[in-house]
């Protein structure tokens, strides 16, 4: 019980990541592979807030800010002038943005670990069951951004936008949608969600590296290709999934040590039986 | 006054030149037609003049305005409208999403609803379809969709590539039946065809561009009994 609970919340945080992956690359085309950096960004802004005495709010309001102005301005800066390019130099320079950030990082804050305590939320009975609180708060809190998240994108004028563009870029031009500003706010809506992920992540894990962001950002990415890159439930049930079973291996000593095999072997496994992923579609590319 | 005026353009995929420096117009209230074989560069005209494709050298002039630098997206408010070749309807979003993407740049949500009322009155199978998945849609009613949507924005000019592609010959007489309605209720119409002996038999003034270049210009019914037109174009 408890472990579904802790599997739920890791989900949570995942899919928030993932979708930030799936959202982009919906949109863009492209793989952001700098997305997992941006947590490691926001963790940062937490701990520094906190250092200097800032409210727990002020914080979360800080790392939302940073990371969004910081997914922007990496759009703006390394990812606009390549449109058009070929997907590799893309690719490739998205890796640079991710090498870039954890090297200003470790200049700024060192490389060892900073520990980030954000109150210690306690834990709870439930159902005969003993589960943390910050599990909770993830859970619900991950739910709550994921719904409304799911009703903007279908109910907003901008959101049926990013739809448009997401299927073809210029018969989204024809409408007379801004297919650039789309871009950015799809960006700006990713790095938000990292944000909260690197809330939830500290929560779990109150530490910060300039690394932080490596791990859950390729667990993140598996999911989202798990549940079909570009599809946003897809990113929602991939995270879900990914953290569950990851909890579940985790929680199984003889399993614990191969928990990220088990994880990686379920995306090859699913790969090799449906290549669009769960909830993927199979879509043609136009001008 | 031309509404639309097209001097010289030019526009180059890498090395390969696809338009060779063409100059058209199409005045207010016209039906002009372009025509021209599979490859000629009609496509690449459109999408050029859109700012879908950049282009090389010339000047695109759209209401008195030069357009070239202005982004694509604005061009819409300012009153040109393109049905695309393919159609390009939304293939995950319903008929009824696919009109409202069309009226992205009105702002009277009652006015959208009218419209889309009006336009399912005017294809009645797009009305008895309001709810279904474009991409489910056949083809014939894929071009309806993509022309209503056009619509939507309330056009000045409507641009249209192609229109009656893949259609059966039922269903490409409706398509010019409607472009010779939005015609008469005040739309000046710029029409790419592959199927010249109905666009010539509906257009005020013509082009045949061959390979980049514009060859042969005049009035629609002038060309229909031009004499290479005829041998190249219509098949007599
Ligand atoms: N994306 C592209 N890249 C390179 N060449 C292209 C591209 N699109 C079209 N062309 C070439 O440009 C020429 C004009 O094509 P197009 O404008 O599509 O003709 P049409 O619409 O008259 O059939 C053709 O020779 C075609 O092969
Ligand atoms: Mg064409």
């Amino acid at each position: 019980m408890s472990i579904l609970f802790d599997g739920l919340s890791l989900g949570a945080i995942y899919a928030l990541i993932a979708l930030g992956y799936t959202m982009v690359y919906g949109i863009a085309k492209m793989l952001n592979f700098a997305h997992g950096d941006i947590i490691m960004v926001g963790a940062y802004a937490v701990f520094v807030t906190l250092m200097g005495g800032g409210h727990i709010a002020l914080a979360i309001g800080l790392s939302v800010i940073i990371c969004v102005v910081m997914g922007v301005v990496v759009e703006k800066f390394a990812y606009k002038p390549l449109r058009g390019a070929s997907p590799l130099a893309v690719l490739i320079t998205a890796i640079g943005v991710s090498y870039l950030l954890q090297s200003i990082s470790q200049l700024v804050f060192g490389a060892e670990p900073k520990t980030v305590t954000i109150a210690s939320l306690g834990t709870v009975s439930l159902f005969g069951a003993t589960i943390s609180v910050s599990s909770i708060v993830t859970l619900v809190i991950g739910a709550v951004i994921m719904a409304g998240l799911t009703l903007f994108v279908k109910k907003t004028r901008t959101g049926r936008a990013m739809v448009a563009v997401s299927e073809d870029k210029g018969a989204a031009m024809l409408m007379g949608i801004n297919v650039n500003r789309i871009i950015t706010i799809t960006f700006a809506i990713g790095s938000a969600l990292a944000a909260a992920a690197s809330l939830f992540y500290l929560m779990q894990i109150p530490s910060v590296e300039p690394t932080l962001g490596s791990m859950p950002g390729i667990k993140a990415f598996t999911a989202a290709v798990i549940g079909g890159i570009g599809s946003i439930p897809g990113a929602m049930l991939g995270g879900v999934m990914l953290g569950v079973i990851e909890k579940i291996c985790l929680s199984v000593p003889v399993l614990a040590p191969y928990t990220t095999a088990v994880e990686f072997g379920l995306l090859i496994v699913i790969l090799l039986v449906r290549p669009i992923g769960l909830l993927g579609k199979k879509r043609r590319e136009k001008v | 006054m031309a509404l639309l005026e097209v001097k010289n353009l030019q526009v180059n995929y890498g090395v390969i030149r696809a338009i060779k420096g063409i100059s058209f117009e199409v005045n207010e209230g016209e039906i002009v037609s372009l025509i021209g074989a599979n490859g000629a560069g009609k496509t690449t005209t459109m999408q050029s003049i859109m700012g879908l494709i950049p282009i090389k050298d010339g000047t695109v002039t759209y209401d008195g305005k030069v357009i070239n630098k202005i982004p694509g997206h604005k061009l819409i408010s300012m009153g040109m409208s393109q049905v695309p070749e393919g159609r390009r309807v939304f293939q995950e979003l319903t008929v009824y999403e696919n009109l409202v993407m069309g009226a992205y740049t009105q702002k009277d949500k009652k006015k959208i609803k009218e419209d889309i009322e009006e336009i399912c009155t005017r294809f009645p199978r797009l009305g008895e379809r309001k709810n279904q998945i474009a991409g489910t849609l056949s083809g014939g009613e894929q071009q309806m969709l993509a022309m209503g949507r056009a619509m939507m924005s309330h056009p000045k000019l409507l641009m249209l590539d192609e229109p009656s592609m893949g259609l059966s010959p039922l269903l490409v007489d409706q398509v010019f039946d409607i472009i010779k309605d939005y015609h008469k209720m005040g739309t000046t119409v710029l029409l790419v065809e592959q199927n010249a002996k109905k666009a010539l038999s509906i257009s005020d003034r013509a082009y045949v561009l061959e390979t980049g270049d514009i060859t042969i210009s005049g009035k629609g019914e002038d060309l229909l009994n031009n004499e290479q037109v005829k041998k190249a174009y219509l098949g007599e």
